[in-house]
């Protein structure tokens, strides 16, 4: 292994050092299949293609990257690994772990990613203290939406704490608007969930417990009115919201039906494709309390042999970071650029927030992994959290039940 | 044909026959109802413009009828970065379902042929493991399976893919066949090796020509479920011998994309209609096969 | 040497049957207990650690309403697709004269992948979108049908999605077992003045004791293996209301890297196949072959 590490190394070295001999291959395993994730995947390849490269595209969508993922198991198990695949969060130190993936520190260096990434997000980027990954936007999770109009009709703002959207929520109520749109599927919930857990809690306490999973910080009183808090929030939905797509959800907001959505900025791109404008038709700010929640996707390069493969995997590389591929993709999805070097005159208002917001909070240091989107913990700990938060959420199961559970259910989840 | 207008008949049940039919009608009808409500869901859906999704109910007639979600299905939908359609995939489909539903329903006849007509110690020992063997899940297999087709060079190919399906596929086939071939009396293959005639010969000339029925629902079932087959076909593909089942699990869902749910439904229909096709041409045969079948009595 | 191959060929033409399923279904089987007694994660490893996933799995709130799932569900879905399967198919014997079109209306779902149709489920199910809001809309106020939405009933609706999805390959299988009983012994009854309900539970139906096997082999397989029907429909929602073992195995190996965890649920549910079919297989084949 150690050998063919070197060998990588070595490899990605002598392509960075002189032009290219051999063709750049890459076959790319990911899961943005629809309308304008693909327009935005398809910006890459045709950079690939432009400096000389051959893309092989290897598609697989579906629960939030899951077939995806057993397609890469079975790939990697076969002896078969693609060139490069959509990995993100503590899942690509996971694979490091493994001895699979590929040394990308020669590109990175040269490239001087660590000065253009804000830190703790080049820290998911690195392995034992080489690159591993590379970063392609950054999703803020902790945004809310809202119905410009609606909110205007019924003398409201956006609401700045969690008390604030709870009398909001009331006067809605009583004027017979949904106060929030939410689809019951488990992801949703725990999307909401972080939210109001990184409000409550505070920047410090959210990491305590879903970064460092401190036993005193989850089953604090604080946790406790965080789950009250769901509870609460459970009587602002819909009776029909069990299983809803995220995106009806988001219907519901344009169409007047509800007020508020609380869901990551790929929700922006629904409100766009129907033609409204932000800060005009709906509004967007972060949810109440201090803090950003970032899902940030990346590539991780495995190791595959051959010398076309292997300078497909640098020039991958080197193409996912560069200036003009993230604003480019950033653009079309939602996202922000991961680097923070990019223009953001071609940007939306919303967008414009996110990245002030973030830069703000990588200096105040409440820049924080999003829990619900994989990127805070190992798949079977997010997991067990979720399993305890959807099940509150979808039953009449008490607060302090769910704290208990939740210790238990982190405790066997190894 | 069960035909059951031997009961006796007395004036008196005329009208209540009469009644007694219309109401099986209506039965029928009903069932029919049933089984149809999500179909009559797709197809309208399919024929309306997203705005009318997104506006209307999602469970009535187009106001509108387009036919750009079926274009636009077949061959410019986005699964991935090429944006055409599922048309590509359905011939990666074909390649694998034929020979794979041909392979396992030919070993299964031979299977069941051996073990409903040549019994020997073991033999019923060999269909139970072979019935269990149906029950495996196929989440289960899918690790080793990736490891096994490494190890054969088979990895990402369709003759992969083929193979897996048809080693699935033989607890069925064999079930389906031994079912049928237990019915056929066995003095028949008694008398035909008195008359010198082999294994196969036997096989070959009296138990195949008998088997159209069952071979008709041998290759329904394979064909449906390879077909279909999702896990399978996403584990053991690579870029290029991708099933339509990926393709289409690729247009419909996307994470954080924007939902076009007349593409999906006209997606799922076309994907869908080689099995549709398939039910529609055996169910005929299904008939014929049986009227044969009951000739022989 | 010829006389040998003769006596052997059943024996040959089974044997690479034989091999591959020993290989590939008991194989795994073996591979998968193995992987049940370690901590793999992300990946397979093979150091034995004891039996620490089974006591995870059995301290799984989740995995105790997976499994429970798998009885409410199985059990249902089982037995009313073969009454429907058989009530359909007798329905359907009775010289229709539009069996052709009726049959492929039962039996086209088999034919769709559940990946869409569960969202078209999904729609009809929804109380504020479906049955419910048409039915209220022609004016019956009070009507509910919110199974969906309902964790105590949401299991109920993947029964529903289930049966509509398998009833009518059930039903092709108990049409073809009706066509082939011998038609002399039923023209014999009748003539002997035996109604005609009795003519099928006393003589058609016990002679189509193999197509039961079948149906109840395709069947439970399904019900085992329901997966794509969850997926598709519920999501395991509300909650994890409806998730099933296969589901829960799923997450565990491809979404949470928990392979260990998803080999000793396999394992458990390998067994509970084990205890319930071994016993029928074992009394079906001892009554066909002596």
């Amino acid at each position: 292994m150690k050998v063919q590490v070197l060998g990588a190394v070595s490899g990605l070295a002598v392509i960075a050092a002189t032009a290219v001999s051999a063709e750049p291959q890459a076959e790319v395993l990911h899961y943005w299949t629809s309308g304008g994730e693909a327009k935005s995947v398809a910006v890459l390849q045709e950079e690939f293609a432009a400096n000389g490269g051959t893309w092989t595209d290897m598609p697989v969508a579906g629960g939030g990257g899951d077939a995806a993922g057993t397609a890469l198991r079975a790939r990697v198990l076969a002896g078969n690994a693609p060139t490069a695949a959509q990995i993100k969060g503590p899942a690509i130190q996971e694979w490091y772990e493994e001895g699979v993936l590929a040394d990308i520190s020669a590109v990175a260096e040269a490239n001087n990613w660590a000065d253009v990434l804000p830190a703790s997000i080049a820290g998911h980027m690195q392995c034992e203290g080489t690159w591993c990954a590379a970063p392609v936007n950054v999703h803020r999770v902790d945004w809310i939406w809202a119905n410009a109009e609606v909110l205007a009709a019924n003398g409201l703002e956006m609401p700045t704490s969690w008390d604030e959207f709870n009398a909001a929520a009331e006067t809605l109520m009583a004027a017979g608007i949904i106060p929030l749109a939410h689809g019951g599927q488990a992801w949703q919930d725990a999307t909401v969930f972080e939210a109001v857990a990184l409000g409550i809690l505070g920047a410090e306490g959210y990491k305590k417990a879903f970064v460092e999973l401190d036993t005193d910080t989850l089953t604090s009183d604080e946790m406790i009115a965080v789950f009250d808090q769901m509870r609460t929030m459970r009587g602002f939905v819909d009776s029909n919201f069990s299983g809803r797509d995220w995106n009806l959800a988001t219907a519901m907001v344009m169409n007047g039906e509800a007020a508020f959505q609380i869901m990551g900025d790929w929700a922006k791109g629904e409100f766009m494709a129907a033609g409204q404008v932000p800060g005009e038709d709906f509004l967007c700010a972060s949810t109440p309390g201090d803090g950003f929640l970032y899902n940030v996707d990346s590539f991780a390069m495995f190791e595959v042999d051959g010398e076309e493969k292997q300078q497909g995997q640098a020039l991958l590389a080197k193409l996912v970071v560069g200036q003009n591929f993230q604003e480019v993709f950033n653009l079309n999805k939602g996202s922000i650029p991961a680097r923070t070097d990019v223009s953001l005159d071609a940007f939306d208002s919303c967008a414009i927030l996110s990245a002030e917001d973030m830069a703000a909070s990588n200096e105040g240091g409440s820049l924080l992994p999003s829990y619900a989107h994989g990127m805070a913990l190992r798949g079977a700990q997010s997991g067990a959290i979720t399993d305890v938060v959807t099940a509150h959420f979808n039953s009449d199961m008490s607060s302090e039940d769910a704290v208990k559970q939740l210790a238990a259910a982190i405790a066997n989840s190894l | 044909m069960t035909d059951m207008s031997y009961a006796p008949e007395t004036s008196r049940s005329n009208t209540g026959k009469i009644a007694l039919r219309w109401g099986l009608y209506l039965m029928l009808g009903l069932f029919a109802l049933f089984y149809l409500m999500p179909l009559f869901v797709m197809i309208t859906t399919s024929f309306k413009s997203l705005e009318e999704i997104r506006t209307g109910d999602l469970i009535s007639l187009p106001r509108e009828v387009t036919f750009d979600a079926w274009r636009t299905a077949w061959s410019q939908a986005c699964t991935g970065i090429q944006c055409e359609g599922v048309r590509p995939f359905f011939w990666n489909s074909v390649l694998i379902a034929i020979p794979a539903v041909f392979i396992s329903t030919l070993v299964g006849a031979l299977n069941g042929y051996v073990v409903a007509q040549w019994r020997f110690r073991g033999a019923n020992l060999f269909f139970a493991l072979m019935l269990f063997g149906c029950f495996i899940p196929f989440q289960v297999v899918l690790l080793p399976m990736a490891r096994m087709l490494g190890l054969m060079g088979l990895a990402g190919t369709i003759p992969g893919l083929i193979y897996v399906h048809v080693i699935y596929g033989l607890g069925f086939t064999t079930l389906f066949f031994r079912n049928y071939y237990v019915s056929i009396p066995s003095e028949l293959t008694k008398a035909a090796k008195v008359d010198g005639a082999g294994f196969f010969r036997i096989f070959w000339s009296i138990f195949l020509p008998l088997s159209l029925p069952i071979i008709v629902v041998t290759i329904i079932w394979q064909f449906t479920q390879i077909w279909n087959d999702f896990l399978f076909g996403v584990s053991f593909s690579q870029a290029g011998t991708q099933p339509v089942t990926v393709a289409l699990n690729n247009i419909v869902n996307s994470t954080t994309g924007v939902k076009a749910y007349n593409v999906d439904m006209a997606a799922a229909i076309i994907a869908a209609l080689p099995t549709l096709f398939v039910y529609v041409v055996a169910g005929k045969y299904f008939v014929r096969g049986l009227t044969a079948g009951s000739v022989k009595g | 040497m010829t006389k040998w191959l003769e006596e052997n060929t059943p024996k040959l033409v089974l044997a690479p049957s034989f091999v591959i399923v020993l290989i590939f279904v008991y194989g795994f089987i073996a591979w998968t207990a193995w992987v049940s007694l370690t901590r793999s994660r992300l990946l397979p490893r093979y150091e034995i650690d004891g039996f620490i996933q089974y006591s995870r799995l059995f301290e799984s709130p989740r995995w105790d309403t997976a499994f429970s799932n798998l009885f409410v569900f199985g059990f249902l879905f089982i037995v009313i697709a073969m009454i429907l399967g058989l009530t359909l198919s007798i329905l359907l014997d009775q010289n229709i004269r539009t069996e052709g079109a009726i049959r492929t209306i039962y039996l086209y779902p088999m034919a769709l992948s559940m990946i869409v149709t569960g969202t078209a489920w999904k729609w009809i199910l929804n109380p504020g979108l479906g049955l419910e809001a048409t039915v209220r809309g022609w004016g019956f106020e009070n009507f509910t049908f919110d199974w969906l939405v309902n964790p105590d009933m949401a299991i109920y609706t993947i029964v529903v999605a289930a049966i509509w999805q398998s009833s009518g390959f059930v039903m092709a299988l108990f049409l073809a077992g009706l066509r082939s009983v011998d038609q002399e012994i039923i023209k014999a009854a009748q003539v002997d003045g035996i109604p005609t309900w009795r003519v099928y539970t006393a003589i058609i139906i016990p002679s189509m004791a193999p197509i039961f096997l079948s149906a109840f082999i395709v069947l439970s397989h399904l019900a085992i293996k329901s997966f794509d029907l969850v997926i598709a429909l519920t999501g395991g929602g509300p909650g994890y209301a409806t998730d099933l073992p296969a589901t829960y195995m799923y997450a565990m190996a491809f979404s949470r890297g928990d392979i260990g965890q998803a080999a000793s649920s396999a394992m458990v549910m390998m067994m509970v196949v084990f205890t319930i079919v071994v016993p029928y297989l074992y009394s079906e084949l001892r009554s066909k072959n002596d």
